[in-house]
């Protein structure tokens, strides 16, 4: 992207994100209290992160691939596991990852 | 959730002290919780410089997104190419559960109308925990007010000094940062899956999002993995027992609210946006 393009994608991005916030605040209550309609808003995320915790793991631009971060990854499930605090979560998954590159 | 206040053991105090002991106590809470989540900006801040955001560009989306995942996600999607509408709308789903967070504390705070545009900013995952786990309307209040200027700050300022460390370490592959980005999403997830239909909605999304990453356009294949939500949401519609009457449905959302609340608050803190 661009620099003019990553702009784009920040000032879309933001306003988006902010009209939803004020969505919620000004709609009479109950317009979006329908189960279905919470329980998708819940799935949502779910869905959206996996994905994202995938992608971002296990590619390199369009291609899959298996490197360093599978390892951080893999170190970062551990540490949630042993309810580990976020930052802690995040260091380990960085440490872990620097230190299989450096030993490859 | 930081321990439970101490005023019950004081029950003789005056009314007058009861309160402000009340209000520390919420203070308390939302400081503990600002603090933990704003620290968190610094991971975002060298995420961003990572994936080749300038420091204006970074500090704008904590500034003006404010909602860890969604930026977390926007970052993510400008790194791997692609177009910057396609980037955005990744970005802008992750940040839509911040509307029912909104819709809550909208009858919660009873906010004035000519505040509800700048409280709107600070509805996220950790605000509105903190307000939500609050007694009265008061101590709503001040938690709201508390987290939200505490973590607006510090997410600010740590996004800031993470952008600034990242350039000083020059290449933050070989530092294996990034890893951070994969890692705070898989932080955020995991308080969440907790049923059967979340974690058949996070296996689908896997499936969805890796199978079509080498064949559809840089930020498409997240938009077509988030219909693992409606497609789970069906099945287990089709499958599920609709005996369950509306206040059992309640009951059952604000327990599952009360528990990803406190899961986050110590396990992690945005989100954030929350994503929250």
């Amino acid at each position: 992207m661009t620099p003019t393009e990553i702009w784009i994608a920040i000032a879309v991005t933001a306003a988006g994100c902010y009209l939803v916030k004020l969505l919620g605040l000004a709609v009479p209550a109950g317009a979006l209290e329908r189960p279905a309609v919470r329980r998708l808003a819940a799935l949502l995320p779910v869905a959206l992160l996996a994905a994202l915790t995938a992608q971002q793991t296990f590619s390199d631009g369009t291609a899959l691939v298996l490197d360093a971060r599978a390892a951080g990854l893999a170190a970062a499930a551990v540490a949630l596991l042993l309810r580990a605090p976020f930052l802690l979560v995040v260091g380990v998954a960085v440490l872990a990852t620097a230190a299989v590159r450096a030993l490859a | 959730m930081p321990e439970q206040p101490e005023h019950t053991e004081q029950t003789e105090q005056p009314e007058q002290s009861e309160t402000s002991r009340d209000d520390r106590a919420v203070v308390r809470d939302a400081l503990g919780v600002g603090v933990a989540v704003g620290l968190s900006g610094f991971a975002f801040g060298v995420t961003a410089a990572g994936a080749g955001l300038s420091l204006p560009q970074t500090c704008a989306l904590s500034l003006l997104v404010f909602t860890g995942a969604s930026q977390f996600a926007l970052v993510g999607a400008i790194a791997a190419g692609g177009g910057p509408f396609a980037a955005a709308a990744g970005a802008f789903f992750l940040g839509v559960r911040n509307a029912f967070y909104g819709l809550r504390l909208s009858s919660l705070l009873r906010l004035p109308r000519g505040l509800r545009p700048f409280a709107a900013h600070w509805v996220i995952d950790e605000t509105a925990v903190v307000a939500l786990a609050q007694g009265d309307r008061r101590a709503a209040r001040i938690g709201f007010t508390v987290a939200g200027a505490t973590l607006y700050v510090l997410w600010n300022l740590t996004t800031l000094a993470g952008a600034l460390g990242a350039s000083a370490l020059g290449d933050t592959g070989a530092w294996g940062l990034d890893a951070a980005g994969p890692a705070v999403f898989l932080a955020l997830l995991a308080p969440m899956l907790r049923t059967s239909a979340e974690r058949a909605t996070a296996g689908l999304a896997v499936v969805l999002g890796l199978a079509f990453l080498p064949v559809l356009p840089a930020g498409v294949p997240v938009l077509l993995a988030a219909l693992a939500a409606p497609a789970v949401l069906l099945l287990h519609g089709r499958t599920a027992h609709r005996t369950e009457d509306d206040a059992a449905e309640n009951a059952s959302v604000r327990r599952r609210e009360v528990r990803e609340g406190r899961a986050e608050t110590s396990a992690e803190p945005s989100g954030t946006e929350n994503g929250r």
